[in-house]
């Protein structure tokens, strides 16, 4: 499939909400799996032959498994609420993204088949049949939704998109017509533990190789310990923090962090991934199945806190979800959920994200920083989707939103939030997440990414900010790949603790030779 | 009693048969479907009362379409607020015998009809000028519009213009229905307006469970607004997650691999 061309959108002054062009993201949708990624996770190899009769009979089951899907099929009256709300609408123009029109894609055959209006007055109430060219707007428009739930946030329903793309995903994979990209990366995680499939030995490897660059910079033997049994707090990253740009920086910083406190802290290589793309493709079961691993890990090591690193969606599945899909947290009651209960301290929330962690200990006077360190910077946070919108952090109201800001204020001195409607719970947005974050869909995410850019653009216009944070592997990624597309520059996306790292005063190890510099200074100044 | 009054009256216990079961049968619908995983949506209450008071906030002032879009949000609240309000004072035809005192306070209600109407009127026209939402809307959402604006103005009509039904007769028509085994059936009075708005009315009951009148049960169970956020204090499981990870932890196994 060659690339097609297309035109990068242009930053308007204002978002304005663009006149509708039917069919401009038409398309094929991303690359379709194959039988040898779609087996391992219990789907058919190929697009079966009775696929309408097993479409339907899925979107029943989900109906019934799901109340989200069951109300919000019967609940939007097309108020219009949403339309001007998603990024991918606000990009591309094509009417198939404004939210309800893609949630319709599924209403439709949901009316056709499962309403009284819909069996016997069908164009009446616009129901449609699930045919060929139904299924393929399905696969291509559903996979131009980052499940970002910002629809969500005005619909006077609190529709939530979300919900109704990883059902439909859930449909398509059922039928055998899974995407590649996530169906790949899922069968890494749930076979080796990672997404990009990175055994233990190469793990371990790449840690080593971290621990001396640390210590060639900075003169501290800061430690990235792996599977030590018996550690305090287990950490959780997605695994793009073990080798890509910007992200690698983020985990010298929460490296860094646990140094100064002086706990006692390790990784796991058998659950070396907090992503869990079993959320993108809105399979419970694959996404239980990811999650079961890091609860055995935690089990195994002994450890007495689970942390996850800098990543959205996993801090949602993490935050919302782990408890239900394994008892990571409170109340669960089977073996191994209480054997865990046991185990985890219980003075601390269970799961904990990094950025409360760093938090914490800011408050608690236990870090140093020298703020001066990041004056070269002017710096905004982007929320991400995922952490903003279904997370929480601190468990004070609206802590996902004031924790991040905290940190990176105690560590720079120049801070300045984007315009209030684009951040937050309005948040826009990167443009790669829920699933999106490949090649094959690079028109979408440079056009997704317009209102998320243009917001940006006017701070840099009027703040001068040339550093945006994130907290998500997904973000950074995306960010990376699409700044330069609108003029920036693409390294001003850095993670939250590449901040922390710069700005952090490391206590030097007592060596002989240092304290007999130190009486030597302090003779000389005296 | 005349025919047209014995159809009106079978039309109504039919309607509100309908109307009944049929909501019964949605509600429970959603009541038995589980929600199994947490997906409150920010800003999220994370307590229970947090919960009570966004609902109501929701429900009463449509918070979220506020801060969505403000003309939707005016024409939206002044509709509802307005067939609130009309309702209210329909209780007086219902109402066997003397009204009351009360009623006298409700009397003025009367002009929330309007309100009713320049709502319905402005959904209408976003409804076709703006591209955006002419685009999603099917046959059916200007039906119900039109429905509902057609009962609108026939309540005007009859109310403020010198079309006036007789009123005591519609009283002991209405009040008949719902307290017939007291006080009997009676004829309806049968100008053309007054009938339009009661057959439509009754249109509305019956069609109000398959329709997108669900939105008025759904929102309560809308999982992203209903939901307190608590997944770290508390399990949150559903029965048949729960089921799956008791009896089906073997199928798991064989598609997905071993857990432990």
């Amino acid at each position: 499939m060659a690339a097609k061309e297309f035109d990068i959108p242009k930053l308007p002054t204002y978002i304005e909400i663009p006149e509708i062009n039917e069919g401009v993201m038409k398309g094929d949708g991303p690359f379709k799996s194959v039988e040898e990624f779609q087996t391992p996770l219990g789907f058919p190899g190929e697009k079966v032959d009775n696929w309408q009769e097993v479409a339907i009979a899925k979107m029943g089951e989900l109906k019934s498994k799901y109340r989200s899907v069951q109300v919000f099929l019967d609940a939007c009256v097309k108020c219009g609420a949403c339309t001007d709300k998603c990024h991918y609408f606000l990009g591309s123009s094509d009417p198939k993204n404004m939210p309800v029109a893609r949630q319709d894609l599924f209403r439709s055959v949901y009316r056709r088949h499962f309403t009284f209006a819909g069996k016997y007055f069908p164009k009446l109430v616009g129901a449609k049949e699930l045919d060929d060219d139904m299924l393929d707007d399905w696969y291509n428009y559903f996979h131009q939704c980052s499940q970002c739930r910002r629809c969500s946030v005005f619909c006077p329903y609190g529709i939530d998109t979300a919900e109704i793309s990883m059902a439909a995903r859930e449909v398509l994979d059922a039928v055998g017509v899974g995407q590649k990209y996530c169906n790949q990366i899922l069968g890494k995680a749930i076979t080796i533990g990672n997404n990009l499939g990175l055994p233990e030995p190469a793990l371990r490897d790449t840690l080593l190789d971290l621990e001396e660059e640390i210590e060639e910079e900075t003169g501290v033997a800061v430690k990235y310990p792996l599977d030590v049994k018996g550690a305090e707090i287990l950490l959780i990253t997605p695994s793009a923090d073990f080798f890509a740009e910007p992200h690698i920086d983020g985990l010298i910083g929460y490296g860094k962090v646990f140094h100064q406190d002086g706990v006692n802290w390790t990784m796991s290589s058998y659950a070396s991934e907090g992503a869990n793309f079993g959320m993108f493709i809105g399979s419970y079961d694959v996404m239980r199945k990811a999650a079961l691993r890091i609860r055995k890990a935690a089990l195994d090591l002994e450890v007495s806190r689970v942390m996850v690193g800098e990543c959205g969606h996993a801090w949602r599945v993490a935050y919302s979800f782990w408890n239900t899909l394994t008892g990571v947290g409170a109340g669960a009651t089977d073996e191994f959920g209480l054997k865990l209960q046991n185990q985890l301290d219980s003075r601390y929330p269970q799961p904990q994200h990094i950025i409360e962690y760093t938090h914490d200990l800011i408050q608690r006077g236990k870090l140093e920083f020298d703020k001066s360190a990041n004056d070269d910077r002017t710096v905004t946070f982007h929320d991400s989707c995922n952490v903003a919108r279904a997370t929480n952090m601190g468990g004070i109201p609206n802590g996902q939103f004031i924790l991040p800001r905290e940190v990176i204020k105690a560590v720079c001195n120049n801070y300045v939030d984007m315009e209030r409607s684009t951040i937050m719970e309005s948040t826009f947005c990167c443009g790669g997440g829920g699933g999106l974050l490949t090649d094959d869909l690079m028109e979408i995410r440079i056009k997704g990414a317009m209102p998320r850019m243009q917001a940006l653009k006017e701070i840099e216009k009027t703040d001068g900010v040339d550093t945006l944070v994130a907290i998500c592997a997904i973000c950074k990624s995306q960010f990376s790949k699409v700044l330069p597309k609108f003029d920036f520059d693409p390294y001003m996306i850095v993670s939250a603790h590449q901040l922390v790292s710069e700005a952090i005063v490391m206590d030097k190890p007592q060596t002989e030779d240092s304290e007999a510099q130190d009486t030597a200074e302090e003779v000389t100044e005296q | 009693m005349s025919a047209i009054s014995i159809f009106f009256t079978a039309l109504f216990y039919i309607s509100l048969f309908v109307f009944l079961i049929g909501m019964a049968r949605k509600i429970y619908q959603y009541w038995i479907t589980p929600a199994p995983l947490k997906i409150p949506t920010a800003p999220t209450p994370l307590t229970q009362t947090g919960v009570v008071m966004r609902m109501a906030r929701e429900v009463v002032l449509f918070e979220s379409l506020f801060k969505s879009n403000k003309w939707t949000w005016l024409f939206g609240w002044l509709f509802h607020i307005g067939l609130l309000l009309v309702l209210v004072r329909h209780v007086r035809y219902f109402w066997p015998g003397d009204l009351p005192e009360i009623f006298l306070l409700i009397q003025p209600f009367k002009y929330a009809a309007f309100a009713m109407v320049i709502g319905l009127t402005g959904l209408m026209g976003r409804r076709i000028f703006v591209e955006r939402i002419r685009y999603i809307s099917a046959p059916s959402d200007y039906l119900m519009l039109i429905l509902l604006l057609i009962i609108g103005v026939s309540g005007v009509v009859m109310t403020f213009t010198s079309n006036h039904t007789d009123v005591m007769m519609v009283k002991e028509f209405a009040s008949g229905l719902i307290a017939f085994p007291w006080i009997g059936w009676s004829n309806l009075p049968t100008e053309v307006h007054f009938l339009t708005h009661i057959f439509l009315v009754f249109v509305l009951m019956a069609i109000f469970p398959i329709s997108k009148l669900l939105h008025v049960p759904g929102v309560f169970f809308s999982p992203t607004r209903n939901q307190v956020d608590d997944s770290r204090k508390k399990r949150h499981i559903s029965p048949w997650a729960l089921k799956q990870e008791q009896e089906h932890a073997v199928r798991l196994e064989q598609t997905l691999g071993k857990d432990e």
